[in-house]
This record gives structure tokens, C-alpha cells and sequence, in this order.
């Protein structure tokens, strides 16, 4: 209770303000274009279709406006740690400073034109990229250029695999997933059982496997390569174990290689139901 | 207040045992699970063998768990009162007159006996839930699945979210809110002292019910409980929405109870613009626990009548919907998070003037930002279904909505800091908890504008990523400010100090681990290892394996908090003085341990809690002449 009213550093209070001003716009000056470039530029997806890399370039926009952020309250932090420790055993007040609306309006206007901005950045992306490589339902809001002309590919998954259909060279059905390069591609998403998942992780897809829904997504591939699948929704058991690797290839390759598939699964092409958008799930199964 | 109502009768030797009290219930718990799970079996007819199958009956595990629970409940008394009002006995409080460590083991009106009791309930059900992060951690030290099969690993994976989620949403409110909240505003007791009492019970009885999940098998699901894997799974999954259904209305209670009390109990002059940041705090939490909580029971009620009665809500084979289960859910689950984060504002918030020895700056701001984040809290949920195909043109709303949620956040933020700034800043235990909070808040965060926007969100999703940043959140958030607040209260609360060394080892270990465990897994979740997989890419081991070690540590430094409080309250037991950290607010101006009826007169109250640095009395409070 041996509360004074004693104020510390009258004028020193300006000289701090200064100080950390100087020092924030200094330190997120050198910091801001490091992490952008430096880090970013190694940002996952990657490259593997021009949705992943919307992806990339709107993680590398959200790092530079976080740094300058991360920066203030870490200087702040760091203020509080060195020059406002009370020194001495004895208890003093600090000032009896209750608010400043200018500060406080300042920071209003900055944080909202900040999160205006990215999300009007966000919403552009979206649209520019075409929903981004995100799942749209069955009817997508964000539609590509020439999505008429898309090659429709079905990711059909249950516990615990996915298989893909091509509806385009008579609805084959086959465990591999190969995507012909430099190619607008319509993933037609859905699964037979519980919610999973689809992530095309190097391609920047991923879409909500729902059953009795045709969940959409539009990817441009890129050039040859091939990418991770992973079930990205929990599906019980062996959800840890839904993975597989897909390929993308030229163009002239995968229609071989659509040909051989369907010479492959002719035997069991004629058990299939007709190729839908969706299939009618098996009645409830009890799985362990 | 006359107490015509029939006072608890004195008993001596092995009488005691009759009565209500643990025992009692504990026995009707047991009585009635069996009846419970007999009677289900009658009524799904006599195919079914009694006690012979423990798989599939759904009906029976649900009515044995709900029986045992109601059994429980009335043993410990809470039938009690309400049929003595039947018999048109008038109302009386007689169990708060209870006296001895027993009361803390009964149900207690009391709500220093009920904070207590919350503390202790809730810090073995959160080590129960840390144990489980440890095992899960065991299992990931290796790319393959190695020390527990995969049904297994997803119970852990279950248990561990869920026992978080559920018993964690209480952290605060349960021992701190319901402790400190009527100290705070000058009352004598909370609005409904059985209700809290109840709420505190109920969240017991819901807990045991969840860890039993182990003898059905267990559940797949994890903490979302997502259809139809739900509807899909075992009668381990009947825990779960036993206990989430539970956990719900002991929410709605607590919330209620907290509304009611801070908006009737307040003493004279304390005004809304003198209310303490942290009643604000618990205010917006109680609001959001009062209109959330109510979903997540009803579609978990729909869930049961999917599981038992055959309705199919969810199942798209019968005409369902999974969409409507995901919906509901984040209806609850959004506000649910904030649950979590809003309580931990307004603790951090309240100590830091203590310890900076300066006015909360811009107190009309931060009690905006609160609030504001309870309302926008309410416009987001659709952002954990950006890309499960659900209303997909209206992603740029719930993109807008999620990131202006950072506006008020942001509000606390600015309070906080410039509350700091030029402040007298003694850097004891609970300041150190508060500091941290703003370092892991801030990463949590911006973490979360990754999240929010749609694009990078197609990466993170369902990532190590987005398990990363609710760790930051909620562990970094809410679990820091949950030991700023026991390092703050427990003088007051035991009227023993704890030992301060230990409290700075405790918080550094934890620190320095915490973030040395979850720092990685933003990495891990970038270079796409999904969350609840039992298995991961090999060469991710090694970033696994560094997450794993600092898990274990983070696990250790929980045993240095046990340790100083075993040490501290059992064996050194140094009393507290009155007001350790000459903080202004009222609780503290109270003897320590506090009096049963708290204020001998009401007080009235004259100024803020945070008047520091003028030349005023230290204690903005003047006893009252008439008012008692």
C-alpha cells in the first residue's frame, strides 16, 4: 500500500514514442522484404499448377503485411522488458495515463484498412484463381475462362482408398490418378461412405469428399511432375494410411496411357454403375 | 431469510456415510447405469443377451449413462431443494453453512468452495488430456505406426481434443470467474449458488463419462465427432456425445449464472464504466457459453436419435445431410474457440495494471473489443468449410468476417501494450504468464489471417498447420492465462503464497518447450503432414521427432507447476498477506483466505480498480452506513 503518485520520465515518455517508431520502421524495413522474398519464396505449394502458385504469391502478400505486425509487439515486448522495468525495491506508480484517442483512432484506421485489404486481396485471388484450388460444390461460384472445355476427372473416395474415373474415355475407373500437363482439369469430388478429403498437395487441391455430393475443382496443371495425395478429413481406422502419389504427364502420354487403362479394366468396367456425379452410398456399414 | 427448510442432520460415526454426499452418489450412479443398461436392453428386445455384448446397443449405453449421471446428481443432493420447494418449504442456502475439507466433496453453495473445487476437478481432467498429447506424441516419434495400433492412436487423438475442448472451456470461468466474480463486484454469493454448484458436478460426471469411452473401444472421430462416421463408429462414440452434450448444458448453466450475477449482484456505485475488465471478460464469455452451448447439445441430441432411434439427420443413405451436421457443429464450434480466447483476454488484461502499476489504458476500447468479438464471433463458423464444397460464392463473407474479427482482437492488444508502455513493471510470476500470452497470441493470430483467407487456406486446411495455430491460441492463449491467473489468485484463494523460484523455472520451461513444440509443426503442417494421421512422410521424422522431445518437456515443466503446488501448499505453507501485489481492486482489499459470506456490509463503491498512479485512497471503496 505504499502507492505514491510519483510519474516517471515526463518528457522521457516523447523520446520513447519517437524511439519506437524510428526503431519499428527501421527493423520492418529490412525485415519485411526477408521474409517476402527469402521465405516466401520457398513457400509451399509450389509450382505444380498455376492455382498452387495463387497460392504461394497470396501466402508471400500475407507474410509481408504480418511481419511489420509480429515486429511492433515484439519491439513492444521488448520495451517492456528493458525500459519500463521498475528498478528498486520500493513500489512506485507509473503515470496515470487512461487513453489517447488519437492513438486509438490511428490503430482503428490502420487494422481496418490492413484487414480490408487482405480480405479484398483474398477475394480476389479467389476469382483470379478460380476458387484457388479449393472445393466449390456442385455448382463452382468462381468459374476459369474456358471451363467449357475442361477435362472432367471423378475422384471417387471411401475408406480407405481414392479411385478416379475418366468420364471422357468411357468412364474407366482406375487407382491411379494421372492429369495430363498444361491442362484445364474439373475434379469432380465425392466419396461413397463418411466425409474425406482430397489434397492434391503439389497441384494446391483440396476439396471435402462428401458422400452423395459433387464437390468441384478446377486445377491447371503445369509441366510433368508428379504430387502427394493425403485424405485430409479424419475417416476412421486407416485414415493415416489413404495416401497415394499422382502423375502429371504430356499430353500425348496420357492418352496412351487412358487407352491401356481401359484395355486394363475392361473386365470389371461392366460391373460399374454408369458414370454419375454421384453414387448412391451402400447402406450404412458398421466398420471398425 | 427464515430456514424452515430441513437442515442437513448432524450424524456421528459410520452414519455419516448416510446421506448425501459422494459416496451416495456414487452408488446411484452405479445403480443406475445398471438399471439404464438392463432397461435398453428391454427395449430392444431380447435378442440381445444381457451384459453379454458391449459393442452395439446403443440405446442401452445411452440409457445407462444418463441414468447413472442423474443417479449421481440426486446423491449428491441436487433433488434435495427442489422437492422441498414442492412441499412448500421457503427458500434457504443452509448447505453453504458446511464446514471441513468435506465440503469441498459435496455439493457446496459456497462459490470460494466451488471455484476451488473447479480448479482441482478441471486440473486433473487437463492432465488426463495432457497425458494423451504425450502418447500421441510417443506414437509420431517414429514415420510408421508403432507403440499403438490405429484405433487406438485415434482415441488418443479423441480423447486428448475433446477433453480439452469440453473440460478446457470451463478453465477460467469454473474456478476464477466463479471465485473472483462475486469479490469483484461486491456480492455474497453468485445469483444461483446450486446451479453453480451443479454446473461444477455436471462437468465431473461428464469428464468420467468420456474417459470410460475406453471400455466401448473407444472413438474414431476426433474432438468434430464428424457424420457419418459418427453414426459409423462403435458405442465409444456414445461417450463422446454423452459427455459433449453434458459439457454443453453445464456451459449454458455457468454462462447464466455468470450473466445473471454480474448484471443483478453488483454492489452500489459500481457502475458498468467501473466494472473490472476481467468481469467484462467473463460477461462476453458467459454470453457466447449461454447461446452456443444450447446448439452443440441439440445436434449432438440428433446425433443420439441417428445412433439410436434411427432418424437419419446426417445420413445422406436415408436423406440426411453430413453438410447439416458440419454446419451446426461450427455453430457451436466458432463461438467455442472464442470461449476459450475471451476468458484469457480479460485475465491478461486485469493483471497487467497490477503489475505495470498504471490505469488500464483505454478501458472503454478493450470493453468494445470484447464485446465485438462476441458479436462477430457469431458471423464466421462457415470458415472451417471453406473447402468442403458447402455455399461456395459465399467464401469472400466469411473471408471479410473472419479477418475483421482482428480488428477487435486487435482493440485488447493495443490496451494491453500501451498499458505497459512507461508503466513500473515488476516482473513477477503471473506478469511473465501475461507477456508470454501476447508473444503466443500474436503468432497464434496472424497464424489464423493465413487461415482465414481462402487461397492459403487450400494448403493449410486440414493441416499441421491449423493445429499449430489453435495451439497457439487456445494453449498459448488460454492456458497461459489459466496459470497467470492461479500464480494471481491462489494467495487469495488458500492464503498461502506459492514459492516464486519455482514459479519462474515452471513458467520458463514452458514457455521456451511450448514454443519449441508448436513452433514446427507450422513447418511440418507446410510441407503437408494431415492432422490425426498415425503415420507421416519420413523425412518429416526429424522435425516430428524435435516436436516430440519438446513436447515431453512441456509435459515436465506441468510436473514443476505440481511440484511448487504440492510443495508450497501442503508442505512449506507460508501465508499469503492480504494484498501481496498491492493491487487496487476489491478482492483484494478481503482478508485472506476469505470469510464465508465474504463482506460483513456491502460495500459501495467510489471509484475504478485501476486508479493507480493518483493521489487517491488506495482502496476506491468506503465502507456502506445503511446498505447491509
Amino acid at each position: 500500500m505504499a502507492a505514491s503518485a510519483t510519474t516517471h520520465g515526463g518528457s522521457g515518455g516523447q523520446n520513447y514514442g519517437r524511439l519506437f517508431v524510428i526503431l519499428w520502421i527501421g527493423i520492418s524495413v529490412v525485415a519485411t522484404p526477408l521474409t517476402t522474398i527469402v521465405l516466401g519464396r520457398n513457400i509451399p505449394p509450389g509450382n505444380g499448377s498455376t492455382e498452387a502458385t495463387s497460392q504461394v504469391l497470396d501466402n508471400q502478400v500475407l507474410l509481408a503485411v504480418s511481419t511489420p505486425i509480429a515486429v511492433f509487439v515484439l519491439l513492444f515486448l521488448g520495451f517492456a522488458l528493458t525500459v519500463f522495468r521498475a528498478r528498486g525495491p520500493e513500489l512506485v506508480d507509473g503515470p496515470p495515463v487512461r487513453g489517447d484517442s488519437r492513438i486509438q483512432i490511428l490503430w482503428l484506421v490502420v487494422t481496418t484498412t490492413t484487414v480490408l485489404f487482405l480480405a479484398a486481396f483474398g477475394t480476389f485471388e479467389l476469382f483470379d484463381a478460380a476458387g484457388a484450388g479449393a472445393g466449390q460444390g456442385p455448382s463452382p461460384a468462381f468459374l476459369p475462362d474456358k471451363h467449357a472445355s475442361a477435362l472432367d476427372v471423378q475422384v471417387i473416395a471411401q475408406q480407405w482408398e481414392f479411385t478416379y474415373r475418366y468420364p471422357g474415355s468411357g468412364g474407366v475407373e482406375t487407382p491411379h490418378l494421372v492429369l495430363p500437363a498444361h491442362t484445364l482439369i474439373r475434379l469432380h469430388v465425392t466419396s461413397l461412405d463418411v466425409v474425406h478429403s482430397f489434397w492434391a498437395y503439389e497441384l494446391g487441391v483440396k476439396a471435402d469428399a462428401n458422400p452423395g455430393t459433387d464437390n468441384v475443382v478446377y486445377v491447371t496443371t503445369n509441366g510433368p511432375r508428379s504430387f502427394h495425395i493425403r485424405c485430409a478429413e479424419l475417416c476412421g481406422l486407416w485414415h493415416g494410411y489413404m495416401f497415394d502419389t499422382g502423375r502429371v504427364v504430356p499430353a500425348a502420354q496420357f492418352a496412351s496411357w487412358t487407352t491401356a487403362q481401359q484395355a486394363t479394366f475392361k473386365p470389371v468396367q461392366q460391373y460399374l454403375p454408369p458414370y454419375a456425379t454421384t453414387y448412391l452410398p451402400d447402406p450404412q456399414r458398421r466398420a471398425g | 431469510m427464515t430456514d424452515e427448510f430441513v437442515p442437513p442432520r448432524k450424524r456421528t460415526g459410520w452414519r455419516r456415510l448416510l446421506g448425501y454426499n459422494l459416496l451416495t452418489a456414487l452408488i446411484l450412479a452405479v445403480v443406475g447405469y445398471y438399471v439404464g443398461w438392463i432397461a435398453g436392453h428391454h427395449v430392444t428386445g431380447k435378442s440381445v443377451a444381457y451384459f453379454s455384448d458391449i459393442d452395439q446397443n446403443d440405446i442401452s449405453v445411452f440409457l445407462a449413462y444418463i441414468l447413472a449421471v442423474i443417479g449421481f446428481l440426486l446423491g449428491l443432493g441436487f433433488g434435495a431443494y427442489p422437492f422441498a420447494r414442492v412441499r412448500g418449504y421457503p427458500p434457504s442456502l443452509r448447505e453453504k453453512e458446511s464446514e471441513g475439507i468435506g465440503r469441498y466433496f459435496s455439493l457446496c453453495t459456497d462459490h470460494k468452495v466451488v471455484g476451488i473445487q473447479y480448479l482441482f476437478g478441471i486440473g486433473v481432467f487437463f492432465f488426463i488430456g495432457g497425458v494423451n498429447a504425450m502418447l500421441i506424441r510417443f506414437e509420431l516419434l517414429r514415420p510408421s505406426m508403432q507403440a499403438f495400433p490405429a484405433g487406438q492412436y485415434l482415441t488418443l487423438v479423441g480423447l486428448h481434443g475433446t477433453m480439452m475442448m469440453g473440460i478446457m472451456s470451463s478453465a477460467i470461468l469454473g474456478p476464477f470467474a466463479n471465485y473472483v466474480v462475486p469479490l469483484m463486484i461486491g456480492a455474497r454469493r453468485m445469483a444461483f449458488p446450486r446451479i453453480e454448484s451443479l454446473t461444477f458436478w455436471i462437468l465431473m460426471a461428464a469428464g468420467t463419462v468420456l474417459a470410460t469411452t475406453v471400455f466401448f473401444g473407444g472413438f474414431p472421430t476426433g474432438w468434430t465427432g464428424y457424420q457419418p462416421l459418427n453414426d459409423q463408429a462403435n458405442a465409444g462414440m456414445d461417450s463422446y456425445i454423452v459427455f459433449f452434450a453434458l459439457v454443453g448444458i453445464s456451459m449454458t448453466l455457468l454462462g447464466l449464472n455468470m450473466i445473471a450475477t454480474i448484471v443483478t449482484m453488483r454492489a452500489p456505485g459500481l457502475t458498468w464504466s467501473r466494472l473490472p475488465i476481467f468481469c467484462w471478460g467473463v460477461l462476453s464469455t458467459a454470453i457466447l457459453n449461454l447461446l452456443a452451448a444450447p446448439v452443440l447439445v441439440a445436434v449432438l441430441g440428433m446425433a443420439m436419435l441417428d445412433r439410436t432411434a434411427q432418424t437419419s439427420f446426417f445420413l445422406p443413405s436415408a436423406g440426411g445431410s453430413p453438410y447439416l451436421y458440419e454446419n451446426l457443429f461450427w455453430v457451436f464450434g466458432h463461438p467455442e474457440v472464442y470461449i476459450l480466447a475471451l476468458p484469457g483476454m480479460g485475465i491478461v488484461l486485469e493483471l497487467l495494471p497490477v503489475f505495470a502499476r498504471k490505469p488500464l489504458w483505454g478501458y472503454r476500447l478493450a470493453v468494445s473489443g470484447l464485446l465485438g468479438v462476441t458479436l462477430l464471433s457469431w458471423l464466421v463458423w462457415q470458415h472451417h468449410l471453406f473447402v468442403s464444397g458447402i455455399n461456395s460464392d459465399l467464401r469472400p463473407f466469411y473471408m471479410l468476417s473472419t479477418e475483421l474479427i482482428s480488428i477487435p482482437t486487435g482493440f485488447t492488444f493495443l490496451c494491453g501494450l500501451m498499458t505497459l508502455w512507461r508503466g513500473q513493471i515488476r516482473y513477477t510470476v503471473p506478469l511473465l504468464f501475461c507477456l508470454a500470452w501476447f508473444f503466443n497470441f500474436l503468432i497464434g493470430g496472424l497464424s489464423g489471417v493465413f487461415l482465414s483467407d481462402v487461397p492459403s487456406d487450400t494448403t493449410t486446411h486440414g493441416s499441421f498447420f491449423s493445429m499449430a495455430h489453435f495451439h497457439y491460441t487456445i494453449m498459448g492463449g488460454l492456458v497461459f492465462a489459466f496459470f497467470a491467473a492461479i500464480y494471481f489468485w491462489v494467495p487469495k484463494m488458500f492464503g498461502l503464497q506459492l514459492n516464486e523460484r519455482l514459479g519462474k523455472i515452471h513458467f520458463w520451461t514452458m514457455f521456451i518447450s511450448f514454443n519449441s513444440t508448436f513452433a514446427p509443426l507450422f513447418v511440418i503442417g507446410f510441407l503437408d503432414q494431415p492432422r490425426r494421421a498415425v503415420t507421416y512422410a519420413p523425412s518429416l521424422q526429424f522435425l516430428n521427432d524435435w516436436v516430440s522431445i519438446s513436447a515431453f518437456v512441456l509435459g515436465a515443466s506441468m510436473l514443476v507447476f505440481v511440484g511448487n503446488l504440492v510443495y508450497s501448499l501442503l508442505f512449506v505453507r507460508l501465508p499469503a498477506p492480504a494484498n501481496p501485489w498491492d493491487s487496487r481492486s476489491l478482492e483484494w482489499q478481503l482478508p485472506s483466505p476469505v470469510p464465508v459470506h465474504n463482506f460483513d456490509r456491502i460495500p459501495v463503491i467510489a471509484g475504478d480498480p485501476y486508479d493507480y498512479g493518483s493521489a487517491a485512497p488506495p482502496v476506491a471503496v468506503v465502507p456502506a452506513g445503511g446498505v447491509s
